[in-house]
């Protein structure tokens, strides 16, 4: 018998618990800088809403202020005469709410009729959904306004609240997708004890995809809340204005921005998006993951 | 009889039918009313001299493509904008695709990492656009400062006709989250056994990743690069609050170009042509992704 030792002469680096080692280190040496460099914007934010306005164009800058000004936030949400950051931010949320339960709601629907039930011209329509689904809304934006326009829905929140009723065909493919996953035979078995489509959705097909729902959900709030193309094209008086219109609405003339209000507001702004972002970050990525490798 | 020539359908699955119709109605009606419908009144309206009033308009044929050919300015945006896609394509999705290696690699606290790398993503919008403006100010900004730290003068980013158009990439390839969380979950669905058996055939980390992960993620890498094309045509949020197209016409993009001519030059012919050849190239794309995508599509999505 030899049990033949490890030669002495070979080195730690290349050993494997060296290599895992040297690895680690490779890693981190890429991981940590990168995950410095891409909170630096918050930082940058943070600290500016905290500075005093004098310090804003201090040099060399600095990342902690010498002197933390929590007033900044109050200044800011009340000190803008014609931008009122009340009405803003409730007008936001109230879009977001509706717009979340909205799509939910129709893309629900459609993504249940296109996983579980027969019917001809389905794929006809399903391809539809695929084509549409890449389609941004900028494209469209020129005649959606004047039918905004005809309808009289101009400077209402109809333009942003009505067609997330009217499904989302990105959501509809993701749902679709997850459905899809759902075992046949508890659709069968649910259909033995005389269930209907209406009864199988609300009572198998929802409460299993409850993850998937959250996924659709959080999109739907940071989309929303982040939304400043439609609310600066379909809105036009102050009470009516959504957030991030209100934000622009602060950068003065070039030069005479109150910075370090602005960030103090822009920084409330974001609060609420990177709660949601915290919470269901597990969701989220596992809602993204399904949508690039599924299709 | 007629009843030979239909094929016969059971009550059961006729009311099936009537329920399928009735649950996608809502995503029917939305397609009819607010694209379908917009997009073939843009294409109309391309032909006419609409400027304001829709009520006495004229038949003015391809005048208003004619128009749009001869603006200097519309091609100033079109190249800007395949600038954007170009540099956003090259650099934003090799850099996810480096995040996406990193993230895939066994450490601790991964999971950590790939929410902060998620980040930016999310609050990408008016809020963090406007900490970029102060980011990006060659005197006082914080990028300027730190390359100074290590030598660099550093440019004048998006106040520079030549700069200005790089930081809008740079600045894009924060906020890649989704395609490396794509490009991430392409990267644990290449089998084990392949990297296995290329080992066996002695094949280096860099021979590996060449050899087996960039074939197996073609179909994602493919994927990845029409969303990032799309994206870019829609960075309206950007432009407007960091440059308005500016300094001179050098970061008119071509939705910035559209918006101009829509809602502050009134010329909406003008505009309602741009926004049709717009919409042509991200539906060829959009077909281009599901010509070449689609045997892996289906498979995927049979199974899934």
């Amino acid at each position: 018998m030899t049990t033949r030792k490890p030669k002495e002469s070979v080195s730690w680096r290349k050993s494997i618990k060296g290599r895992r080692a040297i690895g680690y280190i490779l890693t981190f040496a890429l991981l940590v800088p990168l995950g410095i460099a891409f909170v630096l914007p918050f930082i940058v934010m943070v600290s500016t809403a905290l500075k005093p306005l004098n310090q804003v164009f201090a040099f060399p800058p600095r990342l902690i202020p010498e002197t933390v000004q929590w007033e900044n936030f109050a200044d800011g949400w009340y000190g803008y005469g014609y931008v009122n950051f009340t009405t803003c931010t409730w007008n936001s949320l109230k879009i977001t709410v509706n717009n979340i339960i909205g799509n939910l709601v129709s893309c629900t629907l459609a993504a249940y009729a296109f996983a579980r039930l027969k019917a001809r011209g389905k794929n006809f329509f399903f391809a539809l959904v695929l084509a549409t689904m890449l389609l941004p809304n900028e494209a469209l934006v020129v005649p959606q306004y004047v039918l905004f326009n005809r309808f009289g829905w101009l400077d209402t929140h109809l333009p942003l609240m009505v067609p997330p009723w009217f499904g989302w065909p990105f959501f509809i493919f993701l749902l679709r997708q997850f459905f899809l996953t759902i075992p046949e035979e508890l659709v069968d078995a649910a259909k033995i004890d005389g269930a209907g489509h209406a009864r199988i959705l609300l009572q198998i097909f929802i409460p299993l995809s409850k993850p998937a729902l959250a996924t659709l959900a959080i999109f739907a709030f940071i989309g929303n809340w982040n939304n400043f193309f439609g609310p600066l094209l379909y809105l036009r008086t102050p009470d009516v204005q959504t957030l991030p219109v209100c934000l622009v609405q602060y950068q003065g003339a070039y030069g005479n921005t109150d910075w370090h209000l602005m960030m103090a507001v822009a920084t409330i702004a974001v609060i609420p998006v990177l709660l949601i972002f915290i919470f269901g970050q597990r969701y989220f990525v596992e809602g993204i993951a399904t949508s690039g490798v599924k299709g | 009889m007629f009843r030979r020539l239909t094929r016969p359908i059971s009550a059961s699955a006729k009311r099936e039918e009537r329920i399928f119709y009735l649950f996608i109605l809502p995503w029917l009606i939305g397609l009819v009313v607010f694209s379908a419908g917009p997009v073939l009144g843009m294409l109309g309206l391309s032909f006419t001299d609409w400027r304001i009033s829709l009520d006495d308009l004229q038949f003015i044929g391809l005048d208003n493509y004619a128009k749009l050919f001869a603006d200097p300015i519309f091609w100033t945006s079109v190249g800007n904008t395949l600038y954007i896609v170009v540099g956003r394509v090259v650099f934003g999705v090799s850099f996810a695709l480096l995040l996406a290696v990193l993230l895939n690699q066994k450490v601790p606290g991964i999971a950590f990492f790939r929410a902060v790398y998620y980040l930016p993503t999310v609050t990408a919008g008016v809020a963090v656009a406007l900490v970029w403006i102060w980011i990006f100010n060659p005197r006082l900004g914080i990028l300027n400062y730190s390359l100074k730290q290590i030598g660099i003068t550093g440019p004048p980013w998006i106040f520079s006709k030549d700069w200005v158009k790089p930081s809008l990439i740079l600045m894009s390839m924060f906020s890649v989250g989704p395609i490396m969380i794509i490009l991430l979950a392409g990267l644990q669905g290449v089998p084990k056994e392949l990297y296995e058996s290329a080992a066996i055939d002695g094949a280096g980390n860099w021979k590996k990743f060449t050899n087996v992960t960039l074939p197996m993620l073609s179909p994602v890498l493919f994927f990845v690069i029409i969303i990032s094309v799309v994206s870019s045509f829609q960075n309206f949020t950007e432009i407007r609050v960091m440059t308005e197209g500016g300094p001179g016409e050098s970061s008119n993009v071509m939705i910035w170009y559209l918006w101009e001519n829509a809602f502050i030059f009134l010329q909406l012919g003008i505009a309602a042509a741009v926004a049709w050849i717009m919409f042509v190239v991200l539906m060829v794309l959009t077909g281009a992704q599901f010509w070449v995508g689609r045997r892996w599509v289906y498979y995927e999505a049979d199974s899934g």
